[in-house]
Order: C-alpha cells, then structure tokens, then sequence
C-alpha cells in the first residue's frame, strides 16, 4: 500500500511538473509583523503578526492595556488607522497620548456590552483598510467572554487573513484557541513604589513621597505560528508549552516617572 | 458658429415623470387649480390617444382607469428646469435660459473637442437621458432656427449653414407659439406651415399683422438674427418631491429618497461635480392632534409659514456622488434619529464641491478607503450611539478624564505623518497605563490614621498593601460642576481565604490590583476612578 502511495505521488508530481513546482510541500507563508517597541517582547515573539489574531490574556493589572497602547502607538506611528473596540468603555485617552498613540489616528468604538463589541468588530473587518483593530474585552467577566462561539473568532481570523491588518483580542482568559497566531498569557508581578520600603510597610509622615512607579510584568508566549526571532520554523502550542516555558519579563513605568527621574537628577 | 437648442417636449409630464419613471411608458395627465375645480392641464399622447382632452375635470378624468393622475408640481417643474441649464452648462459656459422647457448652447469652440456637431448633439440627448429627460436636439448656425427647429422636429436635428429656410419650411407655424389671434387668422388665410408663411411678401404681411407678423415672417424665412442672453452659470443642486400621501415609515421614504438623491447625483455628474453635504427637510405633517403635541416633538421645529418641518444636514468627510452610498449613509442617519411625525413633503439639496482626486502611494500603508469608512461610522454609530464612535480629542484642563469625542477624520497623508514620525519607535517604554471606571464606582474606605487600609467596591475588596498620596486636586470652582478631592494609587490585595474558594477561583475577582481612588469633598464619598494595567 505505502508503495502504492509512493507511487501515485510520484506519478502526480511528474503529471503537475511545470504547473505546480510541489503539489505536496507545505508553503510556509511569511508573515510580516509589526514590533510592539517592547525589546523583551519583541525578542519573545517576532512582534505582532499581521493578518492574523493575536490575543493576550491576563489578570487585572498584568499590563494588558500597556502592551495595547504599546501596539497601538506603533501602529499608528507609521501612520496606519487603528480601531479599539472597547468592550467597557475603559480606555484612557490621557494614557494612549503618554503612550504615544497619535489619537486623530484611533477610531474609538465605545461599547456596553459584548454583542455591541461583536457586532462593532464585524463592522470594522468589513470597512477594511484598517492597520489595527483591538477588540477590549478585558474588563468583561470572563464567562461572558466564554460564552462566545469559536466559530465568531473563525470569522474574525478569516476576514484579516491576506490582509495587513492586526486583529488583537484582549481578555482575561484565552479563548480563541487555535483561531489565534499568537498568544501571550500576562501575569503581575510586582508593582514598584518610589521611595517605598523593600516591605512595603510605610510610615504615615512619608506617604507624600511615595510614588506609584510602575510594575513588572510577566510574558509567558502561549502559542506562536510564527517564525519568529526565538528559533527557526517554531510553532508552539499550549501543549509543548511546559516545555519550552516561554516566559520573559518587562517593566511598566508611571507617566511621571521620567518627570521624578530628571527632577532628582536636577536636585 | 453654431448653436445647439435643446427642447423638452411635454415638459410639465417629464417633471413628474422625472421623479417617477415607472410613469414613462403609462398615459399621465396632471390636473392643477384648488378643489373641487381642478382640471387636466396637460397630458401625454397615450393619454389623448386614451380619449382624455384637456380642460377635462379631474372627476372625469378618473373615469379612465388606465391613465395615471397626478398633481402638476411647480417645485419639480423648476428642478428639472434647473437640471436642464445643469446639461447644458456640462458641455459649455454660454448657454441661454431661453425658456422654461428650451435653451440654448453655443457650441464655439467645442467641435475640436467633442467631435462634430452631430456627435455633440447626441451626446447632449444621452447626457439628458442620464437626467430623466427626453430632450430634441436641433443644431443650426441661426440661433432662431435651431431653437424653433427643436421644438419642430423630434430627436436630433442638424442644419446645415443656407438650408434653414428650406428645413424650417415643412414645420407647422405653431413652433413660433403666435397668439391665439394670429394664429386664428393665419389659419383664416389658410397659412399653416412656415414654407407658407415665409413666401407672403413682407409689406402686405406688415400692414395686417403689424411687426408680430413681420417677426413671424423672418423666423419662417431663417433670417431672423439677434444676440445670444447669457445665462449666469449656478451652483444650486436642490430637489424636492410633494407627496400625495404622508409616509410614516423609512422604507418607502428611502425609496423617495433615493429617487431624489439619483437625480441631484445626475445633475452633479453633469456638471463635474460632487456633494461635500446633504441638506434633508421635511415638511411634517401637522394634523389636529399634531399640532397640539407639537411642542413635544423633539426633532420638529415649526417655520414661519407655521409648517411643522424636520431637518438633518449630513456633512460628508469628502466628496461624494455615488447616489446609493448616499443613501446608505441617509437611512443610517434617519434610524438613529427619525422624524417624529409622518412626512408630506421632501426637500433634498446638496452642497457642491470639486471632486476628489487621489493617487495611492505605493509606499504609504493600506489606510480605509473614505466612502466606506463613513459608512461604517454611521453603521458604528448606530449600534453604540453617535456620541460613542469617533477620535479622542484631549482638553486644555486639569478635570480628570477630561477628553472629548470628535469625529473621526484619519489623516490620509501618509507621508506628512511619516515625516513627523522619523525614527520610530520612540523611545517611551511601556507604561503603567490606566483604565478609566466610568461612571466611577463608589468604595467604601476604611482610613487608619489618614491613610486608607481596606477597601471594598463591586467587584474587588481587600487590604491596602501600599498607598501612595493624597494628591489633593480641586478645579473650576466657578462651575457647579466644580471638583475637588483627593486622590490616592492603591495596591489591593484580596484576603487569600476568599481568593481562595470554589466560587471564585474562576478569576471573576481579580486576587490583586492596582487602583485609583479618590475621595470627593463635594459628594464627601469615596470613589474608584480606575485601574492601572
């Protein structure tokens, strides 16, 4: 039988020579991505892969907004159009311009429940043209998020595909499975307290001259369809993840930490 | 030098046909005057054919089931009016108002760039077609000639230089429209084509009929010459449609509307065109009961001439002119915010502006292409409100959130922001970036000596473990919406035995956070402004 299969390819592959170069290779397609402008990401996944679905998960405060802002600031420093569904009506515009997002380039969809969001992000994949589109459902409880089917996140990966646009899913728990390219899973770590003792037990006459710093944020690469910077033809799952343990750190910082950094400096 | 003159015959029938098309192959007559007098005053050749005249009451003119009746419509007469001088204005600068169904256009200059008179000819019978008219076209070097040859002879007509007397003369002396007087007594004389006319000598003519008959006389003879009156060329793209009935729902009026918006997009074609803005009136209908609950009505406003009306601009972000993407763009606006009473009269006019023109770069990234994206606006708008889509706009002021929501209008100059942009990424770093809780949710605080310990709000409680403030804050003073508090970033950590249990290991409640509150004197409560993620 083997030979018998063996043969038939190759009678195939000679009968398509000339039209096809190898009806039997799988085509590696190469995708082209878009850095987040965070090195220790960057390094962990290739960037963020355009035409497909990326989604990060994580607790509150894990620093998924910083990594969205992150993305939509490159995104839309190279002049691209962005779109943020934003499940909870949570986005901070003050925060998107210290993060460097160019706002007049940010199409912000406000949404009060999931089904507007879906129906929001449907909308937008039709409009096409746009360089990103994040879908906020971070706040949302997570079993609302649950509740939404596969096949809607399907739909959503097939109308970015062959595009250049960004499709990227924020939640608190993965649940676009295999549908996404990319998926990083946050968790806290410590947040950082200026002037703050290593305990964190403070005394009432210095509280003034504690600052809320920043936190460090833990990345563990969930799944990547990426040929990404890591490694050569890698693919990950969620399976061979407790083998390779992915996992990479970033700091956050506050929007005055530059501001405190330069005024001691002055002092 | 040439001169093309372009008639439309039944003209008051073409207005209404215009706005109904379904009508053109049927028998129409339109009746005019107030109720109960009207009477037919004029009808297309199905109709006479039918057996219906002229003059007839519209209580007879019902009795012929088959021929449609409808009212003569003045604004409609004059939009087509306006849509003729549109035609002739869309091949050249000098066209005469001659009349309301007949100008004429001086064709200097525009064989070299249309091709022969002919081809000109026909091209101004199709560009009328475009316009819901059926126009004759006559072509003549006697202005006179080609204008009394359009109203002669049906579809296209071309007259050589030194045939006008010879063409004109099989024509009926009813094209130079003679007083009922003259034309009685010419028929008396038994004159009645313009070969007749023009072989009676002039002298005689003269002392019975006076210069009206000298006049006549040189028109049937070709040589009549007089000075083209130059129209001045408008830029006043109005339609608008009376209804018989009033409509209530959206359907059968966007089917009103797209009629409409068809016909403005026509004449704007014509004249190289297209809309940056739609102006949409309404007339409401304002019966007994109406009237009384008018002053409830949110989106009626009563006029001068106390017509209860509606109106809705829809500004566009570039140019447009395609009828059905206007439409669209005009059903999505009427869903978010319909009239609120049935409608009896449309009034539809569109602000003209020079088309857009663009190139795409092959360097410059994929960006929505701007006819859609408004679509998908007003369908965004429509889902989530017209206040919730659009471009955060942050204000010159300390209030907290302070930002307003603009209308979204993406920069397609791809490479004057690549230029501001050189050297990207800038080198910020990630930061702690802040989710705003709107509205603010209400905490209860427990302080120990100034600073807060426990905190609990829906959703998260816990123990404080690091806390930095107060960062007293107050503004506005002025206002009544004035602020003042004080403002601390909270670390919270949820007890490990409630983290802990069955019902909550789901992650529905984070296990910590970090947080803003703030306390605020004026409501004297605590509050959560929002998150650090």
């Amino acid at each position: 039988m083997a030979v018998n299969v063996a043969a038939l390819r190759s009678q195939i592959e000679t009968a398509l020579a000339g039209r096809l170069p190898a009806p039997f290779t799988y085509r590696r397609v190469q995708v082209e991505t878009t850095p987040f402008n965070i090195p220790e990401i960057d390094k962990l996944t290739g960037g963020l892969p355009q035409g497909s679905l990326t989604e990060i998960s994580g607790p509150f405060s894990s620093g998924r907004a910083a990594l969205l802002l992150s993305a939509l600031a490159s995104r839309t420093a190279h002049a691209h159009v962005c779109a943020l569904v934003d499940g909870r009506d949570t986005f901070d515009p003050n925060s998107a311009e210290a993060a460097g997002v160019k706002l007049e380039q940010l199409l912000w969809v406000r949404c009060r429940n999931i089904d507007q969001c879906l129906q929001a992000t449907d909308l937008l994949l039709q409009g096409g043209g746009f360089g990103l589109i994040a879908v906020d459902l971070s706040i949302l409880p997570p079993k609302t998020v649950r509740y939404v089917p596969l096949n809607v996140w399907f739909r959503f990966r097939r109308a970015v595909e062959n595009t250049s646009t960004i499709l990227l899913l924020l939640d608190q728990e993965a649940n676009a499975g295999s549908c996404a390219s990319l998926v990083l899973r946050l968790g806290l770590g410590c947040s950082r307290w200026a002037a703050l003792p290593a305990q964190r037990t403070f005394s009432p006459a210095n509280s003034c001259a504690c600052l809320f710093d920043g936190s460090q944020v833990q990345v563990e690469l969930a799944r990547s369809r990426l040929n990404s910077a890591i490694g050569s033809n890698k693919v990950q799952s969620f399976g061979r993840m407790n083998e390779t343990s992915l996992v990479t750190n970033f700091r956050t910082k506050a929007k005055w930490s530059d501001f405190r950094e330069k005024s001691i400096e002055t002092k | 030098m040439a001169f093309a003159s372009i008639y439309v015959p039944d003209f008051s029938i073409q207005a209404v046909v215009r706005a109904e098309p379904v009508l053109r192959q049927q028998p129409i007559a339109l009746t005019d005057g107030s109720p109960p007098l009207e009477k037919v005053v004029a009808l297309n050749e199905a109709a006479a054919k039918a057996g219906l005249g002229l003059d007839m009451t519209k209580s007879q003119a019902r009795q012929f089931l088959s021929i449609a009746i409808r009212p003569r419509s003045r604004a409609q007469e004059l939009a087509t009016h306006a849509a003729l001088l549109d035609l002739g204005w869309s091949i050249s600068p000098r066209v005469e108002d001659t009349a309301v169904d007949s100008i004429v256009v001086d064709l200097t200059g525009l064989v070299s760039l249309f091709g022969p008179e002919k081809t000109i000819a026909s091209l101004l019978a199709q560009r009328a077609s475009d316009l819901g008219l059926i126009v004759h076209v006559a072509v003549s070097s006697n202005l006179e000639v080609a204008l009394h040859a359009a109203r002669g002879f049906p579809g296209i007509t071309v007259i050589p230089p030194g045939e006008e007397s010879n063409r004109l003369g099989e024509l009926s002396i009813q094209v130079f429209l003679p007083s009922a007087e003259m034309s009685e007594t010419l028929e008396r004389w038994g004159v009645r084509t313009c070969e007749a006319l023009a072989k009676l000598p002039v002298l005689e003519l003269s002392e019975r009929l006076g210069q009206q008959g000298v006049q006549l006389h040189q028109w049937a003879s070709g040589a009549s010459l007089r000075s083209m009156i130059l129209a001045e060329p408008k830029l006043c793209f109005e339609e608008e449609m009376a209804l018989e009935y009033a409509v209530e729902e959206l359907e059968p009026l966007a089917f009103l509307l797209g009629r409409l918006l068809d016909q403005l997009c026509a004449r704007l074609s014509a004249r190289s065109l297209s809309a940056c803005a739609l102006r949409l009136r309404f007339a409401l209908d304002k019966s007994s009961e109406n009237e009384s609950l008018s002053p409830q009505i949110p989106n009626g406003r009563w006029d001068e001439k106390k017509t209860l009306f509606y109106e809705k601009i829809l500004t566009l972000p570039v140019p447009m002119r395609d009828s059905k993407m206007l439409l669209r763009l005009l059903r999505l606006h009427l869903q978010s915010d319909p009239p609120s009473a049935p409608i009896v009269h449309v009034f539809m006019a569109a602000d003209p502006a020079a088309p857009r023109v663009k190139q795409e770069g092959l360097f410059l990234p994929s960006a929505p292409d701007p006819e859609k994206l408004e679509l998908t606006m007003a369908r965004l708008a429509n889902l989530v409100g017209d206040s919730n889509v659009g471009s955060p706009r942050l204000m010159d002021s300390h209030r907290p959130d302070a930002f307003q929501m603009s209308r979204f209008l993406p920069s397609h100059n791809g490479p004057e922001v690549r230029q501001t942009n050189i050297g990207v990424p800038e080198e910020r770093g990630p930061i702690a970036a802040f989710r705003v809780f709107r509205p603010a949710p209400r905490a209860r605080v427990t302080l120990r000596e100034g600073r807060p310990v426990h905190i609990s709000f829906p959703g998260m409680h816990g123990q404080v473990a690091a806390a930095s403030g107060p960062w007293r804050t107050s503004g506005e003073w002025w206002r009544e919406d004035q602020w003042q508090g004080e403002e601390w970033d909270v670390e919270v950590h949820r007890p490990v035995s409630s983290a802990n249990t069955i019902e909550n290991s789901s992650s529905v409640e984070p296990q910590k956070g970090i947080y803003r509150i703030y306390y605020d004197a004026m409501r004297q409560a605590w509050f959560v402004a929002g998150m650090y993620d």
